[in-house]
């Protein structure tokens, strides 16, 4: 059952809400832990987030948690949360998606949203792998990554880290589905972040890539110095190019921006969801007609 | 017998066509006459050859005519390509020293519009002002008509062009009563002073949306529909809505639903392609159960095709569009005055039957401004349907988002904090809104949805039906050929020949009844539309079986005139 907002949140308030379908040992289910652990230590109720998910195997995330939750279709998890937390603030929006769902399918939305910096956060699940669909590239499968579409091996992978640090994004981390600890920092600091937060989650998909295992991964995967400043732009942008020998996890870059809905004059008192709906306050309007 | 008067002025993109087609309609308007303008322009910024018809009459006007009785000639290209559209008795107006304009009827009114312009405002620029004082000096009106509009159309440019642009204007009305007095007219005077609206299509949707409480809009901008968001974006701050421009029209939908989802009125506005983009979300608004409300201003297709001008081609795509069936409601405002009702209409039952709603218009609606009685506020009644209060919401528990009803709706709630969850999902799902895979659900899933549709089938209203004792055959249309339809009839009446009009405007879920009964009367029935394939022919005989007599197709992108109508109808029957 659901705690009301004045008790206490527990473990169990954060689902899962249907048995999980993943296959054992995805990278999903660490992400699942670290979600529900920043959850508890921020003690957000259920009611109070809102999680929108694209398709992919991310997609599922939001079954398997309790909040409130719209599945989106392939790639359009963005657009439906920023419009979501523009018409009621008082909502925690957290999407998900995965490396097809975010940088292929929804490229467009992905850096019109980091520009936008409406606060919301954005969890990518980077397996470099298509899983849903049964193993094809991805748009950050490695150069020369032997799939069912790409028997010639990838062509050049995108780097979306540091083209959010190009859109300025406000937050740009990424966490390892291993190390729980650390990821649900990250997911802290991004849902306590004021603006966009971009988290990639590098994520092993046990079924259909069998390159970026998690020793691949186990063996690269670095955590950012504690001496690392990450409101330095440019050495962050180098960072976020980092990949091969050593990939980078922990907080890469943060910017305090403006938020695209303090802008916004409608919303500036009252959640656009709870402001009343009155006709007779339009006769002035028709008077411009006249 | 009505009288009326019809001007135009013509030109190259850019050179103030359009603002002089408006100040002319709404110092007409003003005036108490009810009044009709259309526009045609090209898809450029400069150049080329824009035109803006303003007609204005004693007694109602439901569409455009095409005979002149002033044109006003900004380019030599104007002369060229309407000269014959002038009545032998009306009145070019131009400017001599940049245009050559042939003696003879019509007769020609030379008025200096540049010098005049210099003389009195040390400013070539208001040229267009000066020949706009011409036309209503021709007109036979009293200058303060014009003198007033202007000041309200200039103010924000600020005291000293409001005084520049209303002294070229009276330069040009003084010129034409002193040098051509023979030319002007007796005014037109409204038989009763019945003080109305002058809006365009777009601007009806768009306050029609405002009145019903839609509190948030996303759209890119498109040809014809750019307008609406451009009206409501800079009123959105006082009336507590958000607009915004997202990065593209899948985005635009997609924030729609997010929004509709989270609980307030939402809608987009675009045209046949930027739809196109649309239909995933469109689906997802169907399958996931949010109200939206989608305006699709059609144009010319395919592809880009032409992207200023008119076309009704999109009346199956609205329809059938989208992956797999699901329930959606199609509107097609008939008029101006329609665009607005059926507006607030959409938002209500967007709401009530939890569903996507296509406001489905087209350039000629979208762009024509005209007189209308000024819209009712009081009946303009918010109908949110099942959606549970917050403070009710707070107070359920074990709430199941797509609960199993006999009406296929579910109570609705907001995701509020303290609420209870809220859960829906693109992937098949349960009465819970989680994903799943069995048969039996989807099925049950599918019948509650499409289920909604035997409730909304009591919405739909009966189109108009306009029929004459004598009459044997009916001409049925759908959207804003009605005017067009209407007059077309009337010109038919006046030579003895009666027609029926039966104008569809609330499309789907079909009005199969009220058609069956108003086309198994009639011997002949001709289905007349603006696109190539016959659409609502189609339509009519999947819906009803009955096959009409014949059609009557356009599909040039211009709308059709009263005449035209009249014409093809005469010799149809002939």
């Amino acid at each position: 059952m659901v705690s009301t907002s004045d008790s206490k949140v527990i473990t169990t308030d954060y689902g899962p809400a249907m048995a999980i379908q993943w296959c054992p040992g995805c990278g999903n289910f660490g992400i699942l832990s670290a979600m529900r652990r920043a959850l508890l230590e921020l003690q957000l109720n259920p009611s109070q987030v809102l999680m929108v998910s694209g398709i992919g195997q991310a997609g599922k995330f939001p079954h398997y948690m309790h909040s409130h939750v719209l599945n989106e279709l392939h790639g359009r998890p963005i657009p439906a949360a920023q419009a979501a937390k523009i018409v009621n603030r008082e909502l925690t929006v957290i999407a998900f998606s995965g490396d097809g769902d975010a940088y292929g399918e929804g490229g467009n939305h992905f850096i019109s949203a980091m520009t936008r910096n409406v606060d919301i956060t954005y969890v990518v699940h980077n397996n470099q792998i298509y899983g849903l669909t049964t193993g094809q590239a991805s748009p950050t499968s490695d150069l020369g990554f032997v799939t069912k579409t790409t028997p010639q091996g990838a062509w050049e992978p995108m780097r979306p880290l540091a083209i959010a640090i190009a859109c300025d994004c406000s937050f740009v981390a990424r966490g390892f589905s291993l190390d729980i600890e650390q990821l649900a920092n990250i997911f802290k600091a991004g849902i306590q972040n004021k603006g966009f937060s971009l988290i990639e989650v590098l994520q092993p998909c046990v079924a259909w890539n069998h390159r970026n295992t998690y020793d691949w991964y186990r063996e690269r995967a670095y955590k950012l110095d504690k001496d690392y400043d990450p409101t330095a732009r440019t050495k962050a942008f180098t960072t976020a190019l980092e990949w091969g020998e050593r990939i980078p996890t922990g907080i890469i870059y943060q910017k305090s921006r403006p938020v695209y809905e303090e802008h916004l004059t409608a919303i500036k008192d009252v959640p656009l969801v709870k402001q009343p709906l009155d006709p007779m306050q339009f006769e002035q309007l028709l008077n411009e007609f006249m | 017998m009505s009288a009326e008067i019809n001007f135009m002025i013509g030109g190259e993109a850019g050179q103030g066509v359009q603002t002089v087609g408006f100040i002319l309609a709404k110092s007409l308007a003003r005036e108490g006459l009810d009044v009709f303008a259309d526009q045609d322009y090209e898809s450029r910024v400069r150049g080329g050859h824009n035109f803006f018809r303003v007609r204005a009459s004693d007694t109602e006007l439901l569409a455009l005519a095409e005979q002149l009785d002033v044109l006003i000639a900004i380019d030599q290209n104007t002369v060229e390509k309407h000269r014959n559209e002038v009545k032998a008795e009306g009145v070019i107006i131009f400017d001599s020293d940049k245009l050559k304009v042939e003696g003879g009827k019509p007769n020609s009114l030379n008025v200096p519009l540049e010098k005049l312009a210099q003389e009195t405002t040390s400013n070539k620029l208001m040229a267009n002002s000066v020949a706009i004082g011409a036309a209503v000096a021709v007109g036979g009106y009293q200058f303060k008509l014009l003198s007033q509009v202007l000041q309200e159309q200039f103010a924000h440019l600020g005291e000293d062009l409001v005084a520049s642009n209303v002294r070229a204007a009276q330069a040009g009305y003084d010129y034409a009563l002193k040098n051509r007095p023979e030319l002007v007219r007796q005014p037109i005077k409204p038989v009763k002073s019945n003080h109305k609206m002058l809006l365009s299509g777009n601007e009806a949707i768009a306050v029609g949306a405002m009145a019903a409480g839609c509190k948030f809009i996303a759209a890119y901008p498109m040809t014809p529909v750019t307008s609406i968001m451009e009206f409501i974006a800079p009123r959105a701050a006082k009336y507590g809505i958000v607009a915004i421009q997202p990065e593209d029209e899948i985005a635009a939908i997609n924030m729609a639903v997010g929004a509709g989802y989270a609980g307030v009125r939402a809608m987009t506005a675009t045209s046949g392609d930027g739809f196109a983009l649309m239909t995933e979300g469109f689906g997802l608004a169907g399958g996931t159960e949010t109200p939206v409300v989608i305006v699709l201003g059609q144009r010319p297709g395919p592809a880009v095709g032409l992207p200023t001008r008119t076309e009704q081609g999109e009346l199956k795509f609205a329809i059938y569009g989208g992956s797999g069936d699901f329930p959606r409601v199609v509107l097609a405002p008939r008029s101006i005055e329609d665009a607005f009702y059926i507006t607030v209409k959409a938002f209500n039952l967007a709401d009530k039957y939890q569903m996507p709603v296509v406001i489905l218009t087209d350039q000629h609606l979208a762009s024509s401004l005209q007189t209308v009685n000024k819209f009712d506020l009081k009946k303009v009644k918010i109908d949110r349907g099942e959606l549970v209060s917050e403070a009710e919401a707070k107070n359920i528990t074990g709430y199941i988002r797509h609960k199993f009803t006999e009406s296929g709706i579910s109570p609705r709630v907001m995701p509020m904090p303290g609420g209870p969850l809220v859960v829906t999902d693109s992937d098949e799902h349960d009465d819970a809104g989680h994903m799943i895979e069995d048969a039996a659900t989807r099925t049950q899933m599918m019948l509650k949805r499409m289920r909604k549709i035997d409730g909304l089938r009591k919405e739909i209203g009966s189109p108009r039906y306009h029929n004459k004792p004598n009459a044997n055959v009916t001409m049925i249309g759908w959207g804003s050929t009605y005017g067009a339809m209407r007059e077309g009839a009337s010109i038919l009446e006046r030579e003895g020949l009666s027609v029926n009009v039966l104008q569809l405007n609330e499309m789907w879920p079909f009005p199969a009844t009220a058609v069956t009964s108003v086309m198994s009367a009639m011997k002949r029935n001709i289905v007349i539309e603006n696109n190539i394939a016959g659409q609502l022919a189609h339509l009519i005989t999947a819906e009803t079986g009955i096959k009409p007599t014949s059609n009557v197709l356009k599909f040039d992108g211009r709308p059709f005139s009263p005449t035209y109508i009249a014409d093809v109808i005469r010799k149809e029957l002939a």
